[in-house]
């Protein structure tokens, strides 16, 4: 009989994995601390024209961008004269899942089926598992949903109870889990036990998936202003909806826009503490994986992640909860669609930014989601006022994560906050260096970072100056 | 109550418990066990709290102790938090309102 303990599971886990995802990583691994991320992505991932002909197949994509026309004049009444850009959103609500996330399903559960799998497996509390199970059911495949739902006491985030229904809605089975890291071990358990696939949110092929909204919404812009936006903000966790979109993006060749990350601000929580899971009113989108995630990508389910964000973010920023919350309410009450609350963060940062920008400007928020009972911000308020935590309205800055949700007392005061790029940047070499122990890296790993973090020569071996790493 | 075969149910186990946990997981969270729950048709006539065998939608067998027969969902719009209804209010009369219109 197999050892299942905690050390023992994961020591397999190399093995595990190998037979669960079909992709042999050593192939792409280099001598030092680098590999070929781009050799990766090109044979094991699919080209655009494949993603969208199986996308299509499950009506995923092609989703309408929408004007925020209201939006637009209420950003404009608190910026300077001339600024205020046009706000738009890419509405990814409608995709068969409810959210962009069924592109990634959509690739991957192609790909299982296509390698012979009879079956998928989702380590996700969020809309990425509502998205495998919609595409397994689609495509004839079984599914399992691992999720980190209850604290132990064996209270959930509505969010997730309501992911949970959406899961079995379409026919999967749903693994509920409390707090804690080794959900990865049940995971593991799982893969072993069924010989499924790891629908993994970081596979080649589930990044790739994303490449198609980047590039619809610059083809979207172009057909209907002639032009690419200046902006493109993309709420940021994993890092894959940024790096797809970005990669997509670029395909399309809309190389001048920017793209900005935006993250709600969950400063001083821990994810892994049982007391503080039901402290947080966003369960993804917010800087407690965005900035891990940034910083070491590798730190995913997979040897390598294909998510890598500071390989193409241009800024970075973060948000309030209260903030979206707000900014949720009045897409509601001022645009009349109602989505969200998680894929409304870069919604809340685009409003700050727009008022930056000028008025013939465009900035796209490039995503929506679903919403509905459990899933809205009427329910996680709620659930936070249930949980002690106090809600007013005043400046979102004097916020304190776990404690107080402050709504704008007006729209002028939604701020998004810029984080600073090159400590993040300094932070991605760290972890990719001394962090696992790397005291000397090549020139290959230098060339390497330059790509990892989006800089020169000179930024890099300066870091590795600082950080006391000798390089040939 | 005793509970038919083939009912479909909701189990609860215990994963690991705190002395099997991770080591990098903070203190409050290696003080309690991890828990699983997941639902199936069950295997054998039983009653709630009774270990019990479950099939589940895909297939497999598990076993737990028997919580719930008809697992349901009680999930909602919560209680209604009023100062949401400020916030269209505010927004609509910064925007479409009296004086202050500019339109």
């Amino acid at each position: 009989m197999k050892d299942n303990s905690y050390a023992s599971v994961m020591g397999r886990k190399n093995e595990i994995m190998k037979n669960a995802i079909g992709i042999d990583y050593t192939d792409f691994e280099k001598d030092g601390i680098s590999f070929d991320y781009e050799r990766m992505m090109r044979e094991t991932g699919y080209t655009l024209e494949e993603m969208q002909r199986i996308q299509g197949q499950t009506s995923v994509g092609n989703t309408p961008i929408f004007e925020m026309k209201n939006l637009t004049a209420l950003a404009r009444k608190y910026a300077d004269p001339g600024k205020g850009a046009r706000i738009f959103i890419k509405d990814e609500g409608g995709n068969p899942s409810g959210s962009f996330k069924a592109r990634r399903a959509a690739n991957a559960v192609y790909h299982a089926k296509k390698l012979g799998y009879k079956g998928v497996i989702a380590a996700t509390s969020g809309n990425y598992g509502a998205a495998v199970a919609s595409q397994a059911a689609m495509q004839g495949l079984k599914c399992i949903i691992v999720q980190e739902t209850f604290d132990s006491k064996g209270v959930g985030q509505p969010e997730i109870i309501e992911k949970a229904r959406k899961c079995e809605a379409y026919g999967a089975e749903v693994i509920q889990l409390t707090v804690g890291p080794e959900l990865f071990y049940e995971f593991l358990l799982l893969l072993e036990e069924t010989g499924y696939f790891n629908a993994s949110l970081y596979t080649p092929f589930g990044i790739a998936g994303v490449e198609t909204l980047g590039y619809e919404l610059s083809m979207q812009m172009r057909e209907k202003f002639g032009k690419d936006p200046e902006v493109v903000v993309c709420t940021n966790a994993g890092g894959g909806n940024l790096t797809g979109t970005a990669r997509g993006l670029i395909k399309a060749g809309a190389l001048e826009t920017q793209v900005v990350g935006a993250s709600v601000d969950l400063a001083g929580l821990h994810m892994a503490s049982d007391s503080q899971f039901n402290k947080k009113s966003f369960t993804t989108g917010h800087t407690g994986f965005g900035l891990p995630f940034s910083t070491f990508p590798d730190r995913s389910d997979v040897p390598r992640s294909a998510a890598r964000p500071m390989r193409y973010m241009d800024r970075y920023v973060t948000v309030t909860q209260g903030e979206v919350f707000y900014m949720t309410e009045a897409l509601a009450q001022l645009e009349g669609i109602e989505r969200g609350p998680a894929g409304n963060t870069a919604l809340a940062a685009a409003f700050s930014i727009a008022r930056e920008m000028d008025q013939d400007q465009m900035i796209v928020v490039q995503e929506t989601e679903y919403t509905g009972a459990g899933k809205h911000h009427q329910p996680q308020l709620s659930f936070a006022r249930e949980n002690g935590i106090e809600i007013m309205f005043g400046d979102p800055k004097t916020q304190k994560p776990g404690e107080t949700i402050v709504f704008p007392k007006h729209p002028g005061l939604i701020q998004a906050i810029d984080l600073d790029m090159n400590k993040i940047r300094t932070s991605v070499i760290k972890n990719a260096t001394v962090n696992q122990g790397v005291k000397r890296v090549n020139s290959e790993d230098i060339d390497y970072l330059i790509l990892e973090t989006r800089m020169n020569r000179e930024f890099v071996i300066g870091v590795l100056n600082d950080l006391g790493v000798e390089h040939t | 109550m005793i509970i038919q075969k083939g009912e479909w149910v909701r189990i609860h186990r215990v994963i690991l418990n705190p002395e099997q946990r991770a080591p990098q997981v903070p203190d409050d969270t290696k003080n309690v066990p991890l828990e699983m729950w997941v639902k199936g048709f069950l295997q054998e006539e039983a009653s709630i709290g009774d270990a019990v065998t479950i099939k589940t939608i895909t297939g497999r067998l598990e076993k737990g102790t028997l919580l719930e027969v008809n697992p349901t969902y009680t999930h909602s719009f919560g209680k209604y938090v009023p100062e949401l209804l400020q916030i269209g209010l505010d927004l609509k009369e910064i925007l479409f309102g009296g004086d202050s219109d500019e339109r």
